[in-house]
């Protein structure tokens, strides 16, 4: 372990501050899975991914991480400027003109980390299949990450690339879905259900495992354990339990801050519940 | 009216097939997808040759592209092949977002494209494919003339950095072009100098466009023909020296007059050299099953089309 449990739930406190303060600064973003997603986030950049925050597009001995459901850049962008990535004042030009830190991931301003635009939804993991397969062109031993909401499953694109991953056998990939129950008109189950997810990916041909991305010790597990599974013959599909709001007593488990902002008394009675352990950018 | 002559006829798929297949020897980070239509982007050599660099996605386009744009972050330079509908405006938002503004080193090659695919009718004939690729910022667009441009541009676009889309067809035409020839992207080829009218053709209106340029001849009209195989960039320098000469011109193109070459040539007319301007195109219209030649009638795309536009658009000079 290069960080305690501790340590990581201490840094996931301070990603989760970021993301609110950036989401309230321009009253506009993504806070909702942002929140639910900053432990994953947390151990895969400090505990899980061998990566060079000195970044090169192309990675070359490194893992690469792809982010699908783009709208949560704030916890992306976040982890990325508290792993060395770019400063932690830049996270305040967030959805500003002429910053790096587009509303959506992208590479056009050359923000470092960042591999592929994200944002129109369902193309995550089929560009992460194509990385992971340059990688074995290359005979490029290091893994490809990426992580795909539990809503834009909805997108056929996704079928298209779960199909494909197993049968090329595409094992060096280890593919999370932030398994969250929440889109923007609602939960899954009534706008469109997910149904047996789990069975869904088995039958295409992938090793699933289910994880609960909101326990730090766990996911630190799962994903350690993923990564024991590559090499096989499989893609590896984590299966993440999440909350959306995770971390805010009156955000958790609910759509209706996936895509607003807090106003100020909502910031500082949220912020109360988050400790500041590595000082507000 | 210079002499071009052919001792056969090819189409411009197979000299993609052959441009890929060099390329692959050219370059060990040349890799190939299909969207299972190998037979018709004449794929079978460089997949014999190369095949741990062939990934085969099955009949799912959009993770096509979106794996194409993948390869591209190690320094693969993807071509990926299916038919021109399935390249583009089925897959719009994947290159959209994944490769174009991703600034992605991805090879769109796209075969079939226009009426000349024939009897498969209007699901399969698309005539929008360059306006849509063109409209994307960075894009280039190319549409070569025969055989040995298309190979020579299939090999030009490995070494030219960025999103490229390339478009060819399916039916076999003379192949008049040399075959050492050197493609330079974003430089027009001039076919034949004259004084009285412009005619600025891609793709395979440009043998059509040379048929017409004998006829004008002999009805004592002297045309210049420009094969503008890059649409976008467009070689704006060769344009508007000719169009200063000649003062009218005549766009040819196997596309919709709305959002094709016509269209970028009026673009750059009304803003750099007023001149008249008759569009050889195809009328706002899907096309429809029937022979190549047969629909290229129809639609008003032959020959003599191209001469009675040209008669037309001489009497608009002024």
């Amino acid at each position: 372990m290069k960080h305690t449990i501790s340590d990581l739930e201490d840094i996931a406190s301070q990603v989760r501050r970021d993301c609110l303060r950036m989401v309230h600064a321009v009253q506009s973003g993504h806070p909702g899975a942002s929140l639910g997603c900053a432990d994953f986030f947390t151990a895969l950049y400090f505990e899980v991914l061998n990566h060079n925050p000195e970044f090169k597009m192309e990675g070359v001995g490194e893992d690469l991480f792809f982010l699908s459901n783009g709208h949560i850049s704030p916890v992306w962008y976040s982890v990325l400027a508290r792993s060395g990535y770019f400063e932690v004042s830049e996270l305040k030009t967030f959805r500003k003109l002429d910053s790096r830190l587009q509303g959506h991931p992208t590479t056009h301003e050359g923000l470092p980390g960042v591999r592929i635009a994200s944002g129109s939804l369902g193309q995550g993991l089929s560009v992460a299949i194509g990385a992971a397969l340059g990688k074995k062109l290359d005979g490029d031993k290091s893994l490809v990450y990426a992580l795909m909401g539990d809503g834009e499953l909805q997108e056929g694109q996704n079928w298209e690339a779960l199909m494909f991953a197993p049968f090329h056998k595409v094992d060096n990939l280890i593919a999370s879905v932030d398994y969250n129950g929440q889109q923007i008109d609602g939960p899954t189950e009534k706008v469109l259900s997910l149904e047996n997810l789990q069975a869904k990916f088995e039958s295409f041909g992938w090793h699933v495992i289910t994880s609960d991305g909101n326990d730090m010790a766990e996911i630190v597990k799962a994903l350690h354990y993923a990564k024991s599974l590559t090499g096989k013959g499989k893609p590896i599909l984590n299966l993440m339990s999440t909350q959306m709001g995770y971390g805010v007593d009156f955000m958790v488990g609910t759509h209706k801050w996936h895509g607003s902002a807090p106003s100020n008394e909502q910031l500082e009675t949220a912020l109360g519940q988050l400790k500041e352990t590595a000082g507000d950018y | 009216m210079k002499k071009y002559t052919y001792t056969e006829k090819k189409d411009t798929r197979s000299g993609f097939g052959a441009g890929l297949h060099e390329a692959g020897k050219r370059n060990e980070n040349v890799v190939a997808l299909c969207a299972d239509l190998v037979g018709s982007l004449k794929m079978d050599a460089f997949i014999k040759d190369f095949p741990e660099r062939f990934v085969q996605v099955g009949i799912a386009e959009a993770n096509m592209m979106g794996i194409a744009a993948g390869l591209t972050i190690s320094g693969k330079i993807p071509f990926t092949g299916t038919f021109a509908n399935f390249s583009t405006g089925r897959v719009y938002d994947q290159i959209r977002q994944s490769i174009a503004y991703s600034g992605k080193n991805v090879k769109i090659c796209a075969s079939h494209a226009g009426l000349t695919l024939g009897e498969d009718g209007a699901t399969h004939q698309i005539l929008e494919d360059i306006g849509l690729m063109k409209m994307l910022p960075g894009m280039v667009v190319i549409n070569p003339c025969d055989y040995n441009q298309t190979k020579a541009a299939t090999l030009a676009i490995m070494d030219n950095e960025g999103p490229v889309y390339l478009r060819f067809g399916r039916p076999v035409i003379p192949v008049f072009t040399p075959e050492d020839q050197k493609f330079e992207i974003g430089k027009a080829w001039m076919v034949n100098e004259g004084t009285d009218v412009t005619i600025i053709a891609t793709g395979h209106m440009v043998w059509r466009a040379i048929e017409a340029g004998e006829q004008l001849a002999e009805l004592g009209i002297d045309a210049e023909i420009i094969n503008i195989h890059t649409i976008k960039p467009l070689d704006e320098e060769a344009i508007l020296k000719s169009v200063k000469k000649t003062g009218c011109v005549v766009t040819c193109e196997e596309h919709n007059k709305f959002g094709g070459l016509g269209e970028s040539v009026a673009r750059l007319l009304t803003t750099e050299y007023l001149a008249a301007q008759e569009f050889v195109a195809v009328n706002d219209s899907f096309g429809e099953s029937a022979t190549p030649d047969q629909l290229m009638t129809k639609y008003k795309l032959d020959p003599d089309d191209i001469v009675a536009a040209a008669q037309k658009v001489i009497k608009r000079k002024r």
